[in-house]
Parts: C-alpha cells; structure tokens; sequence
C-alpha cells in the first residue's frame, strides 16, 4: 500500500513562536512592477468576536499573470523582483494587513470539451490558520471593478449571494487601499474551497 | 496553440490527489473546544486544482538559518531536560522523497511552557530554551533536528485537561496543494488516547502515524535519544484534470 498523507492537526495557540520569522507585510516584494495595494481586513469567529490568534498565507501571481514556481511552464516573463507570497498574523482585534500587487490572470483547468483553457480573474489564493482550525481554511480573495470576476471559474462554482465574500472592496477616501474580512462562521460566512 | 498545449499538458501532470477518506479532521469536532465558533458551518466550496493551486511558495536556501536546526544551541547556555534527535523523510504518497522544502518547528521547553504571552501555565521558562527551528529537507527528503524532550501542559479544554508531549511540524511541499501543518507525539506517552486534538482524525491508523517512533539508528551513544517521524504529503494524482471539470460540470 502506498503511503498515505499525514493528518493535519492544528496550529494550536502558539504558532507565533515557530512561524513569525517568516512573517511578511509585503507579498509582491518591493520591486515587484504592477499595480501596488494595500489590503486590510479582520478575522472573525462565529459570534463576531475578532480572531487574535491567526495567521493569512497568501500566494499570487506576478502582474503578467505568471507564477514565480517551476510548474508554471507559461510562455510570460518572470519579475525578478517579484516575490509572490506572504505570511501575515491577526492582532489584538484580529485585524489583518497586507500589500501586494494586482495579479494578472492565469489560466484555470481545461474546460473538458477541447483543449482550451479558460483564463481565471485576477485572484489571490489564501489558507487561514487560527487555534481552533484543525486544518487549514482554503479561500480567495479577488479585485473590485473587475469585469473578468463574471466569469471566473472559483466565483461561478459558488451561490451568487455568497460570491461577494471573496471580492475585496475599495476603502472610501484611500486610493488603492481594499477591505476584505474573513468570517469564520456564521451569518455571511466567507465560501471556503476544498481543492 | 504550443502554448495550449503546453498548459494542457503541464496540468494533467501536476494535479494533487484527494486526501484517503476519514484520514483528515473535520473543521468542526466538539470535544475540541474552540473549533466550535471557528469552525465554517457552510459545506466547502469543491474547486477543480488549477495553476494557482499547483504551484506554491518556494522558500530558497538563503532564507535558512543553518543553526536554526539545533534547538539546543540558540543560547549561551544548554536548556534543560532530556536532549533528543528528531528525524526523518519527508515522502509523497508515491513514496517518492520531497527535496528542499520547508521544515518548521516549535514546542513548548521540558517543563511545558511555551515563551509566548499567552501561555499563563505555572511552569518556569528556559532562558536557554525557545522551541522553535527550521531547515531543508535534503535531495533524498530528509530532516534533522537537534531538540529537548518537550513537557506535558495543562489547557482549560475540560476539566483535568493535559497535552500529551507533542512538537508542531509546518511544511510546505512543492504546491499550495500540498500545505501540512501537524504535531508529532512521542511513543508510550499515557496522555495520547485522552487527547481531544489527537483524536479529532476518525482514522486510527491516521492518527497513530503522528506518534513518532524510537530508533536506535538516530540515538548517538551518551549524548541523545533518536526519534524517527516521517511525513507524507500529497501525491500527485494520475487521473488527469480534465476529468475533474468533467465531474463538477456533470
């Protein structure tokens, strides 16, 4: 019998101890080229109550919509100065801070009748980590004002009235600045994936 | 079209399987107090891998610490209780290694306190001691770390509540996919069957892989105890993807 996966348990209360050393405000790096953001945002649990004690792994591509991995066999340039990936921690009231850069679009599986791929909407992919998880949460985070979010693969798997628990919205008076909260249970619950 | 087909190609090869049934906690399991109010209670949203999914973080050698593999030497002096090598191969579910990727630690010191504000046990810290460590794994998957035998801790789960002994491994693998976060337990230990977090995966083979195993080949003679934990993360799954989009469209 070939060996089967490890079981996940959780990250439990203490994580910041092992995992901080790798924390990073800035996902896209600060040479990345492309259009910079700045994402804020609180975890919260089942009663609103914020989460103190969890941490945001984000992973993008780069503007042109290339990963910085060796299984993106894409012909588009890699940016040098590009980083793609970012481990940030909740505070005191479970808020949560990011910058990075608008993705460009990559494209998703084929669509089973030919050989086509359809391209996805410009997305960030997530995994949330709090004590209480016994596993990680799996999520998106997508961009206001995008017209290509209508025919995003993820966004169209899920119930249009939930779709809006993925899509960032812009923070009035601050330029390029988007809120995106995650709800962990409950009333506008934010969709998980299993993938 | 070359470049089509180069994708096409490139995703039937790179999908990573599901997990075995009942090998894998639920988000919410009760006797775990505080998965209740942070557990989702909507299903999971299934999502066809796609290249955001297969790819994933890439930590490069420069970011490694070489000293940070041996939790003993991080200080002036030597923490206390029972040194311990902690080993290991990190496989696929081909049995195939995973080279050159990451490998995270942290515990709590051989009293059971953990240097974190918001641990309040009564234990005494370790100024020789802070519990945390990473390295690479090698070109054949292996890992090493030079550690102490961490203690037993109280938690305010249930009445009379105590965690086993137990080290906290984070690992990436070499996809998004392919993301662990699990805690290794030590042979023998009497708190184990009690313990709500190791029993919230339904499979009991599952869970008894997390209990690392004694080896003689890793115990160096007056100086340490060697204990073997090998980690298995995702393997790649032969079916190709198209058949997933298949399936969700049908």
């Amino acid at each position: 019998m070939s060996p089967r996966s490890t079981t996940w348990q959780t990250v439990g209360p203490f994580f910041s101890i092992g995992l901080s050393w790798l924390y990073d405000e800035d996902v896209a790096g600060p040479a990345a080229a492309g259009e910079r953001v700045t994402v804020e945002g609180q975890l919260l649990d089942g009663d609103g109550q914020p989460v103190p004690d969890g941490i945001l792994e984000i992973w993008q591509a780069n503007s042109c919509g290339k990963y910085a991995h060796p299984d993106d066999m894409q012909d588009k340039p890699l940016d040098p100065g590009f980083k793609g990936y970012g481990r940030v921690p909740t505070d005191d009231q479970g808020r949560f801070r990011f910058t990075t850069i608008k993705p460009g679009r990559v494209p998703g599986p084929p669509n089973g009748s030919g050989s086509r791929t359809r391209l996805q909407a410009p997305h960030l992919v997530i995994s949330v980590f709090t004590r209480g998880l016994l596993r990680r949460l799996i999520t998106r985070m997508y961009f206001p004002d995008e017209p290509s979010n209508n025919e995003d693969l993820a966004l169209n798997l899920i119930d249009p009235a939930r779709r809006h628990t993925l899509i960032a919205s812009k923070m009035d008076g601050r330029a390029n600045a988007l809120e995106w909260n995650v709800i962990l249970q409950g009333a506008d619950e934010t969709v998980f994936f299993d993938c | 079209m070359r470049d089509k087909d180069t994708e096409k190609q490139m995703t039937r090869l790179a999908c990573y399987r599901k997990f075995y049934p009942g090998t894998q906690p639920n988000h919410l399991h009760p006797p775990y107090a505080s998965s209740v109010k942070r557990a989702p209670l909507q299903p999971l949203v299934l999502l066809p891998q796609t290249l955001s999914e297969i790819t994933g973080p890439v930590i490069g050698r420069e970011r490694i610490d070489p000293r940070a593999c041996d939790l003993t030497r991080q200080h002036a002096g030597k923490p206390l209780g029972e040194r311990i090598i902690v080993s290991g191969r990190v496989l696929d579910e081909d049995a195939r290694p995973v080279p050159h990727t990451l490998v995270e630690i942290w515990q709590a010191n051989a009293a059971g306190r953990y240097v974190h504000s918001r641990d309040q046990h009564g234990a005494p810290l370790d100024p020789n001691f802070t519990g945390c460590g990473h390295t690479l794994t090698d070109s054949e998957g292996r890992y090493r770390f030079v550690t102490i035998r961490p203690g037993e801790y109280p938690w305010t789960n249930h009445y009379n509540a105590w965690r086993p002994a137990h080290i906290h491994f984070s690992l990436y693998g070499q996809a998004f996919a392919t993301r662990l976060v699990t805690q290794m337990y030590f042979p023998g230990d009497p708190l184990i069957p009690f313990d709500p977090v190791f029993n919230c995966t339904a499979d009991e083979e599952a869970r008894n892989r997390l209990i690392s195993v004694f080896d003689w080949e890793t115990t160096i003679p007056s100086h340490a105890l060697g204990y073997r934990f090998d980690i298995v993360l995702r393997g790649r799954d032969a079916t190709p993807m198209e058949d997933h989009a298949h399936e969700d469209e049908g």
